[in-house]
């Protein structure tokens, strides 16, 4: 066989030399007590290739128009072979991989890995998390039941709310003034194609910031002068990345089979909203922080008041980078203490959300 | 490895590739039936589940004051198209209107009085035989009754 690999080898030799081995063999992670969260950025990675495998498996058989949607996906689910598996699959993994985005998230930011030179790595990846919940709501619509037709015209509604740009945004989004036909025609092109679109730009952004930049050390250890050996990417990292890749399939699969994905009941206009209406659990914090608002707060609507809040709370998350100068000292701890003081809204309000 | 560290301890050394042959091919057998698992239901979703669809044996293919002589309609024969004739004299006669060609559908002129495909120039008879261009058979041939106002149309040999 090395003879039949040997021409093909030099000429891949000659074309590319040591360019993408140097790449490899450069690529370091460091070891310490932390190391174990480097790993979650590779599992979103991981849940992000299954949604688009699954994705474009789904593709084969999803009719994206309010005569044939839910039929569609019902077709998928008991008639395609296997079709019950692989839009379980493609629902479970899109939940676990805005957690898994979450906690990487939250890690990078309680860890300070967005201090310099690392600031635009925090930027896309946060940019990376608003395209996922992007993805999350623009799907949640398209098997057109009941529950996804209520969310989505829950969720349209509030965009009504931002200042000066709101309606123009809702009818941007809806096709329209309601929530229609024209609504899941545009959710599937921004699920399917403009999302993903982005998505592929910044996530090669993000991925070219952690190759440039490397992954950060936390001070504390860069501190202790705690000198293990960094562990090499290839193929130490990437063999215990597999692992945890394997792993995370098998739960995939085991929750697809063993708690399949509901369908619910076909979406009806004209209905009246069933009660205990809610949005998928990544925007129940926000949802119940509304329910809560009076009416009226300051001289604006609650409504209003509350979406411009987590406008600029999300903005200002994004900026953290840069807002957060002295990432050792001080106002460091002020960036800590206001993370858990984010950490326990989100699940306090969350869990409120879920039993009310 | 053994050969460039002699002198190591021979009796530690000499089980160890039997058994790393061993967890080797464990290892890779594994990995083969993971990859079947995963490849396997991914072949059987891509392969679109057969549609029910009724095998349809009679159809009413029009009604028998509609058809004038020398003329002729397509009708639905199940999931594809049937071509209904009548011919100068004034009878019936039915066939496949799928070309055994590339599968267009034929359809019938009445100054030529025969059955023609528009694709490739494909030339058919009014018995269905294939009389000229590149059809490599005959169309279908269908039994044609009619049962008072319906003209019905039947696969040959089943009704």
């Amino acid at each position: 066989m090395p003879s039949l690999l040997e021409p093909l080898r030099r000429w891949y030799q000659e074309r590319f030399g040591d360019f993408f081995s140097h790449l490899v063999e450069k690529k370091k992670v460091p070891r310490h007590g932390h190391t174990l969260w480097y790993y979650l950025g590779g599992m979103t990675l991981f849940l992000y290739f299954i949604q688009v495998a699954t994705g474009i498996l789904l593709l084969l058989y999803y009719r994206p128009s309010p005569g044939e949607a839910f039929e569609s996906v019902q077709f998928i689910m008991t008639r395609v072979r296997f079709g019950w598996l692989i839009r379980g699959l493609h629902a479970w993994a899109g939940n676990l991989l805005i957690l898994t985005a979450m906690l990487h998230m939250f890690s990078t930011y309680f860890l300070k890995a967005y201090r310099p030179p690392r600031e635009l790595t925090w930027v896309s990846g946060c940019l990376l998390f608003f395209l996922f919940l992007g993805f999350g709501f623009s799907g949640y619509l398209l098997p057109w039941n009941e529950l996804a037709f209520f969310a989505t015209k829950v969720g349209t509604e509030m965009m009504a709310a931002v200042p000066v740009i709101g309606h123009w945004m809702l009818t941007v989004f809806r096709g329209g003034e309601q929530v229609t036909g024209a609504t899941l025609t545009r959710f599937f092109g921004f699920h399917v194609a403009i999302l993903p679109l982005l998505t592929t730009a910044v996530l090669a952004n993000h991925l070219f910031f952690v190759q440039h930049f490397g992954m950060s050390v936390p001070a504390a250890v860069e501190r202790s002068g705690e000198t293990r050996a960094p562990m090499p990417f290839f193929p130490n990292f990437l063999l215990r990345d597999l692992i945890g890749w394997y792993i995370a399939l098998g739960v995939l699969a085991a929750l697809a089979a063993f708690d399949p994905w509901e369908l619910g009941v076909k979406a009806d206009p004209f209905a009246p909203t069933p009660a205990g209406i809610r949005p998928e659990w990544y925007f129940l914090f926000m949802f119940q922080t509304l329910k809560l608002l009076p009416a009226k707060l300051l001289w604006i609507e609650g409504e209003q008041f509350g979406v411009l809040v987590f406008g600029a709370a999300a903005t200002l998350w994004v900026l953290v980078p840069f807002l957060d100068r002295n990432p050792e000292g001080r106002s460091g701890k002020l960036f800590t203490f206001a993370g858990v003081a984010i950490v326990i809204y989100i699940v306090a309000m969350s869990l409120w959300g879920w039993m009310g | 490895m053994s050969e460039a560290t002699p002198g190591t301890n021979e009796r530690r050394q000499k089980p160890a590739p039997g058994r790393r042959t061993l967890l080797g091919f464990l290892l890779g057998s594994s990995l083969l039936a993971s990859l079947a698992s995963i490849i396997y239901p991914i072949l059987n979703f891509i392969l679109p589940p057969p549609t029910g669809e009724v095998d349809t044996d009679t159809v009413v293919a029009g009604r028998a004051d509609e058809l004038a002589p020398n003329s002729g309609k397509i009708f639905r024969f199940g999931s594809r198209p049937g071509i209904l004739v009548r011919t100068p004299a004034g009878d019936y006669c039915a066939f496949s209107a799928t070309c055994t060609h590339l599968e267009c559908t034929v359809q019938y002129r009445g100054r030529e009085h025969d059955i023609w495909c528009a694709c490739h120039n494909g030339v058919y008879d009014l018995q269905g035989r294939n009389v000229s261009g590149p059809p490599p058979r005959p169309l279908e041939v269908y039994d044609v009754h009619v049962q008072g106002e319906d003209v019905v149309v039947a696969r040959r040999g089943r009704s």
